[in-house]
């Protein structure tokens, strides 16, 4: 028997206190990501923000996001992927063996790569939507698998270097359209230029809901969040600025972001993903096809994973059979730290963007702190294991 | 003869509803007594405040076993003085052996250490006592449900069982298990073991039982003593359902039009034991404008007839043809039978209706897509719109639509599931149970959701167990039992014994 609840119709008087009490889950992750920056930039003297190593830090986290977009619709989805870790390192191989061994262009190699993973997890997607496989199992098997392939495929050796547009995959950067000089111009122009489109987008929205009479967050909060935003973007701009600029992943990376952002929270595809982790059958009764769903989130999820493992075999300048060890490990922690369920239908893509840098910032501070790996293990596993449980508790309370 | 269980004046209240009003029950010593009434009377929910699933406070009455009163807080508390409730979903694990089964919970061992031996020889006497000659070490998914349901009497025996609740125990036995069970009965009454049974099949009752009690509507009709005199069917049909129908249902004043949707020789098989035919030979219309229901009993094969012709959302080996407005559809899948004009809202609104992690918004748009986006993005403006509209029209009860659906109360979760299928904008609704553990004031409501889909012109069948709701609602009524539909009747022609009576006897022709 189901209790009955009449909560009041009418809506709520705003209050930016009450809004932010309401919503601590929404806001909760980026504050917890700000107050590790400035606690890690207090710590170590102000290196952590310092351009050089701003643009490493993004480098080295680029995979990691990149791979999360792709985890969090898994595990929306309901399922999961141990494997890739090894696709990043069997798709690094065969980069290395297409382009070192037998010269082929670094164009094509991207595009079979791609295609690779997508293959990879079309296999892997086929045992978990149609044969019913849990994706746990499908892809701990994967994760042997394509790790032994690799080591097949490199014959247990490391192979590059690799041609030079291929490294600036990962190590390259935007050119400055105005000529070469000690200060990246169109890095900080580019930035600014997406903060005003974001806030402008916001504005809009906001309008077109008022027009709409549609309860939305306080006016306060909303101009704060605003200036925040842009404040932000506009000072990583100018830091990279005074350095080499913006990469060329981070450019990859955003527009990713910004894509995945869009399918989940606008597409009839993201929304049909969260239903069918939500409530599989009642989804399928409402017409979904939610084994042809599960199907594509893993192709969806190789590709992100070739993407992933050509860039870290770029960055690194050579495929090794060690690449992406333990990284489904950074990466399922970081769509956990965002917020995602474990039980399927819940989790954003921003908050597993947010929870891959809040890793990212952890590791890259601790680092420059001189902790060794060791306490950096214990001391990132404490910290998903506090995310997830005061995430837990905050949804049972509310 | 003393009396070993009195149960005085129980009432048990539920959020909106009263399921038990001031029902008195008292069973003797050694006898089977008998409990019956029609689905949702009020039956489990007496037993449960028996065995002590609700515990003692959360009912008004009093309880006196073996002459002393009781406040149970658990099973646990009931179970130690030797009543035992064997429900109707079995409590077995399926994977473990019959011996396994008999003692979970109850474990021959010594300081935690199992004794297999001891548990094996024990266990073959609990067997022969209920007449199970299988060996104990068989599993439990490799016997019958007839052998399955003894095992759980021999569980219960091995507690020392004073007291036997058994809830519809025959409900899934073909006969000659049946008729096993129901002498095993007869001999634990010989050994001076009280029952309580509770079932359907009047024949059963007539067979063992030395008292019936009658409940409907959560009170008490009357207890009869079957020795005193002979008790006719009809004479327990009338205590059944023995009620007026008052304005519990709004008018209606819509006359059906044309013939909208028709099903012709529709079978279905159990979708785990093919060849076991759970739907057959189904014949079907429906008129624009009309609201056909369907009667019968729990298990008569009306859900499984309605989501095997969803999109074949149940059952294998599937058969039989559908048309609409004249024209054959194919239903082939979910996608398809909505496409062409179907829609299913399922009895069982939490496992198999709602997204409950989402909000109502997404839970109403969910089936129709479609409906807000432009090439597969969503305009959540309109979006909004269209859940605020249904939200107004359904007099859907929440703080906004934004409010989680697992938030809502029985009958506002009812509704969202409504608003879901509305959206997609269907010719035939059919509805399973749509006012199952709802109140009444939101039953009303409904009702009139329901008058409101006829008015434009659409088809609803109603598939329902309360037989008050089918006679108040629908315009004819099909009668379902078996698997087979075996009455269609105008509802201006139909009463509850009518319909009671088209189960009874097609009960004894099918057997």
């Amino acid at each position: 028997m189901s209790v009955e609840v009449n909560l009041p119709v009418r809506p709520q008087r705003e209050s930016t206190g009450r809004f932010l009490k309401n919503h601590m889950r929404d806001y909760g992750m980026l504050l917890s990501l700000i107050a590790i920056v400035l606690f890690f930039q207090y710590m170590t003297d102000g290196t952590l923000l310092q351009p050089l190593n701003l643009t490493n830090l993004v480098l080295q986290n680029s995979y990691i996001v990149i791979m999360a977009l792709g985890m969090l619709l898994v595990i929306v989805a309901g399922h999961i992927d141990l494997s890739v870790g090894s696709i990043v390192a069997f798709v690094g191989a065969l980069a290395a063996i297409l382009m070192v061994r037998f010269h082929v262009d670094f164009v094509s190699t991207t595009i079979l790569c791609l295609l690779a993973g997508g293959a990879i997890g079309a296999v892997q997607g086929f045992w978990v939507a149609y044969l019913r496989i849990p994706s746990f199992i499908v892809t701990l098997a994967g994760m042997l698998v394509f790790r032994g392939l690799c080591l097949i495929l490199l014959a247990g050796q490391s192979v590059g270097p690799f041609p030079v547009e291929f490294q600036r995959l990962s190590s390259g950067f935007i050119p400055d359209v105005f000529g070469p000089g000690k200060f990246h111009l169109t890095s900080l122009l580019l930035c600014g230029l997406v903060a005003f489109g974001l806030v402008a987008m916001n504005l809009a929205t906001r309008m077109r809901r008022q027009r709409f009479n549609i309860e939305q967050e306080p006016l306060p909060l909303f101009i704060v969040k605003n200036l925040g935003l842009a404040a932000v973007l506009v000072y990583v701009g100018q830091l990279m600025a005074s350095y080499k600029g913006l990469p060329n992943v981070l450019i990859i990376m955003s527009l990713l972001i910004a894509l995945y952002g869009f399918v989940t929270r606008n597409t009839v595809v993201g929304r049909r993903i969260y239903a069918l982790g939500g409530n599989e059958k009642a989804a399928k009764l409402s017409g979904i096809d939610t084994r042809r769903l599960s199907f594509y989130t893993f192709v969806n999820m190789g590709v992100l994973a070739a993407l992933a493992g050509l860039i870290f075999a770029a960055r690194l300048n050579t495929a090794t059979p060690k690449a992406g060890v333990s990284f489904e490990l950074d990466v399922i922690a970081a769509c956990f730290i965002g917020g995602a369920s474990a039980t399927g239908g819940v989790g954003r893509v921003t908050g597993a963007v947010i929870g891959a840098f809040i890793m990212g910032v952890m590791n890259n501070g601790m680092s420059i702190l001189g902790i060794g790996i060791d306490w950096q293990q214990v001391i990132k596993g404490m910290v998903l294991l506090a995310a997830v449980t005061i995430d837990v508790y905050n949804k049972n309370k509310a | 003869m003393g009396t070993i269980l009195e149960m005085r004046g129980i009432t048990k209240m539920f959020p909106g509803v009263k399921a038990l009003d001031n029902v008195n029950l008292s069973v003797r010593e050694g006898e089977i007594h008998a409990l019956i009434g029609e689905n949702g009377a009020g039956k489990s929910t007496l037993m449960k405040v028996l065995s002590g699933v609700y515990p003692h406070g959360s009912y008004e009455g009093e309880i006196r076993f073996r002459g002393q009163e009781q406040s149970f807080r658990s099973i646990a508390d009931s179970e130690r003085l030797g009543i035992i409730i064997i429900h109707q979903e079995l409590a077995l694990v399926p994977l473990l052996s019959i011996t396994e089964n008999l003692f979970l919970g109850n474990e021959q061992a010594n300081r935690g250490v199992i004794d297999w031996s001891a548990a094996t020889v024990r266990a073959r006497e609990l067997l022969s006592l209920v007449g199970l000659h299988d060996p104990p070490e068989t599993l439990i998914t490799d016997i019958g449900v007839g052998k399955q349901q003894l095992v759980e009497i021999a569980k219960a025996l091995s507690k020392e069982v004073k007291l036997l609740i058994l809830d519809e125990p025959t409900a899934s036995l073909n006969e000659s298990d049946s008729d096993a069970l129901l002498g095993l009965l007869l001999e634990f009454k010989a050994r001076g073991i009280s029952s309580i049974l509770i079932s359907h099949k009047l024949n059963e009752i007539s067979k063992v039982a030395d008292r019936v009690t009658i409940l409907r509507d959560g009170t008490t009709v009357e207890t009869l003593d079957c020795h005193e005199a002979p008790i006719s069917q009809d004479r327990i049909i009338k205590g059944m359902v023995g009620r007026e129908l008052s304005d519990r249902y709004p008018r209606r004043d819509t006359v059906p039009g044309e013939v909208l949707f028709e099903v012709k020789g529709w079978c279905a098989d159990h979708p785990a034991h093919p060849g076991r035919a759970v739907v057959k030979d189904v014949n079907l219309t429906v008129r624009r404008g009309e609201v056909v229901g369907i009667a019968g009993l729990m298990g008569a094969g009306r859900t499984e007839f309605a989501m095997s012709l969803f999109g074949r959302s149940y059952g294998r080996n599937i058969r039989g043809r559908a048309f609409l407005g004249g024209r054959e559809i194919d239903v082939s899948t979910i996608r398809r039978a909505m496409e062409s004009g179907l829609a299913y809202a399922t009895e069982d609104r939490k496992q198999y209706g709602l997204v409950l992690d989402n909000d109502i918004r997404h839970n109403v748009t969910l089936a129709n897509l479609a409906g807000v986006a432009k090439r597969g993005v969503i305009d959540h403006e309109s979006e909004i719109q269209v859940a605020e509209d249904f939200r107004r029209r359904l007099r859907i009860r929440c703080s906004g639509i934004f409010q989680e659906a697992v938030n809502l109360s029985g009958g506002n979760q009812q509704k969202v599931v409504l608003s879901k299928w509305l959206f997609a904008d269907p010719q035939v609704l059919i509805l399973d149970e749509p006012t199952r553990g709802i109140d009444v004031g939101a039953k009303y409501e409904i009702y009139t959701i329901i008058n409101q889909l006829v008015a434009e012109g659409r088809g609803v069948v109603l598939i329902s167990s309360e037989m008050p709701e089918l006679l108040g609602v629908a315009d004819r009524i099909y009668v379902m039992n078996q698997g087979a539909m075996v009455a269609e009747m105008p509802a201006a022609e139909a009463s509850q014994e009518k319909i009671m009576r088209a189960i009874m006897m097609s009960g004894e022709t099918l057997q």
